[in-house]
């Protein structure tokens, strides 16, 4: 009776997952249609006959495209980093003052729309002229990611042990010292996990690149597809192909890193 | 920000805000402990100050001032008030963009919740692969939104889409999706309902599992059916972690700009425009960027942001004292 019950349920949760994974598949299966078939109607439900046309079509035209992203997202990481560890470490073991304001502000900033955000960038990057730059472009994608990671880090290091920041400086390690040998260490698992959020984030980026980096030499890639889409309907594939090669790091990212998210880190480190 | 990157920001936001504040150590704090904590947090205000403090300062400028791309550049914007303000509110737009986004928000809000919360108690009851499949749901949210949009457009493409095939298969019309006055909303609306599955089943599904098994299992003993447990336990007790789901989606979801730019750039005319995407084509869509009315578009968008934000933070504050 269970038996049949869940096998029924399995079936139920195959089919869902299926509809709800259809447009994925049409990518892959658009990327792999020969150019001649794509007006073909209807179209091919599978991909009997694959081409690679798509993907070398693909990557002859977008690997810098590929390459200024993947700069890009790490670039993003480093000065999410950077930026947001410290002050998660002052946020949480430290005394600061205001530190309870300040997350609020953080809170807020995360609500802001990016378009607003992209218009005062704009006005500002027009002065300095950092539009069309590269750097100007990674901190602006850093703003997505900053007050999330400070947020993180903050409730995470809040539920470090305080016996070893207290046994830290004790043995005579000041604050500086605490934060790289003791806290950074230990936040081993929140740091990926920033880390991971903040290269999805660049990466997939759409409205600051097509604002700020309108013209410039370096295109990140969700601006390399938008182009190509303006450009040249006719090649779906080629399109569908780079949209499948803009997909690899996201799930390959994700798929690496969970481990070490999920993984507890403090529960090995106070044993003794 | 379109729905599948707020939602993964979202998620994660909510973790993190979720943990409470440290408590404070006991013993006086040295002064020298307290510079050294100013110091830490010290490029981060920097930061704060300078590219998020700096730009909405100067949305602010630009939306009381009359700028144009000249003006932009030399700096001698004519300062003109509230005109802009009024200018949108009388601009013939501004009815289309206000129900647009009321619809677009609140249809795919009320769509995403349910088949989410559908999904969530679906995969509650563990199967075979249930943590499989529940896995690969995700998959929507973690590509690029550029993706996924290209996606729908070439699916609901009306010559060469498989929407319509099929529809043609079954013996229907084939119909304009993202061309038509009347569709090109619909269409939008369906492609960020799928978007924001992914999200509302991953928290509503973690707010199910704090659901004690127990009362399941009383109620199951006094004879109550599955559709009487959903709702008289499910439900109501599900109830913060909903208001929780809904706020914030409602919050982001009225950023989103990516997937309608580029599935339709809120066209026929006006007909898929939102504030966000008016925001964004006043701006950037077209060949004369007109900054002021788009910065007023996007100041009245981040006033309507914040306010769902502030409900939002109070009741996930009531939600984590009580």
């Amino acid at each position: 009776m269970t038996e049949t019950k869940t096998w029924w349920k399995t079936a139920l949760g195959i089919l869902f997952t299926a509809l709800m994974l259809f447009p994925v598949y049409w990518i892959v299966n658009v990327s792999l249609t020969r150019t001649s078939d794509l007006r073909k109607s209807p179209p091919n439900i599978l991909p009997l006959n694959p081409t690679f046309e798509g993907y070398s079509a693909a990557f002859s035209q977008q690997l810098p495209q590929l390459g200024t992203s993947l700069i890009l997202g790490l670039a993003t990481v480093a000065l999410t980093l950077l930026i947001a560890a410290p002050a998660g470490y002052a946020m949480s073991l430290l005394a600061l003052p205001g530190r309870n304001t300040l997350g609020f502000i953080l809170l807020v900033a995360q609500m802001i729309p990016a378009v607003v955000m992209a218009m005062g960038f704009y006005a500002i990057y027009l002065r300095l002229d950092l539009l069309n730059t590269l750097p100007g472009l990674i901190l602006a994608n850093s703003t997505i990611a900053v007050p999330f990671a400070v947020l993180l880090f903050r409730a995470f290091m809040s539920g470090m042990p305080r016996e070893l920041i207290q046994a830290a400086r004790l043995d005579g390690a000041g604050v500086w010292r605490t934060f790289t040998l003791i806290v950074l260490p230990l936040s081993r698992n929140s740091i990926l996990t920033v880390s991971l959020f903040a290269f999805l984030w660049a990466w997939s980026d759409f409205i600051f690149a097509s604002t700020l980096n309108r013209s410039g030499d370096l295109i990140p890639i969700t601006l390399g597809i938008y182009q190509y889409i303006g450009n040249n309907t006719t090649q779906w594939n080629a399109i569908m192909a780079t949209a499948v090669i803009a997909s690899i790091p996201a799930a390959v990212l994700l798929v690496i890193a969970q481990r070490y998210v999920a993984a507890g880190v403090t529960a090995g480190a106070v044993k003794d | 920000m379109t729905a599948t990157e707020t939602a993964r920001r979202s998620r994660a936001g909510g973790q993190s805000s979720a943990s409470a504040l440290p408590t404070p150590p006991k013993r006086s704090v040295s002064r020298d402990s307290r510079i050294a904590a100013v110091l830490f947090v010290a490029p981060l205000v920097i930061y704060l100050l300078m590219f998020y403090a700096f730009p909405l300062y100067r949305n602010i400028e630009l939306s009381l001032h009359d700028y144009t791309l000249r003006a932009f550049v030399q700096g001698n914007a004519e300062f003109v008030g509230f005109d802009n303000y009024l200018e949108v509110f009388r601009s013939s737009t501004f009815g289309t963009a206000l129900a647009n986004t009321a619809l677009f928000t609140g249809l795919s809000l009320v769509f995403q919740y349910g088949l989410g919360l559908a999904l969530a108690v679906f995969f509650r009851s563990s199967f075979r692969l249930s943590a499989v499949l529940r896995g690969l749901f995700l998959i929507p949210w973690l590509l690029p939104l550029i993706v996924s949009a290209s996606a729908w457009s070439w699916m609901l493409n009306s010559d060469n889409g498989i929407v319509n095939a099929a529809l043609v298969g079954l013996g229907l019309e084939p119909l304009n999706w993202l061309t038509s006055t009347g569709l090109a909303l619909t269409s939008v609306i369906i492609a960020n309902i799928w978007l924001g599955i992914p999200f509302n089943l991953v928290i509503l599904y973690s707010g199910l599992q704090n659901i004690p098994k127990d009362y399941y299992e009383a109620a199951s003993l006094d004879g109550a059916s599955t559709w009487q447990q959903f709702w008289r336990i499910t439900f109501p007790l599900l109830r913060p972690v909903s208001a929780i789901t809904l706020l914030l989606g409602l919050v982001y979801t009225l950023k989103v700009v990516d997937i309608i730019w580029i599935m339709t750039s809120g066209g026929p005319g006006d007909t898929s425009t939102t504030f966000a995407t008016w925001s964004y084509r006043e701006a950037f869509g077209t060949g004369t960027p007109d900054f002021s009315p788009a910065a007023t578009v996007g100041n009245l968008l981040i006033l309507i942001a914040l306010a769902f934000g502030l409900l939002y933070l109070r009741i996930q504050k009531s939600h984590e004292e009580s």
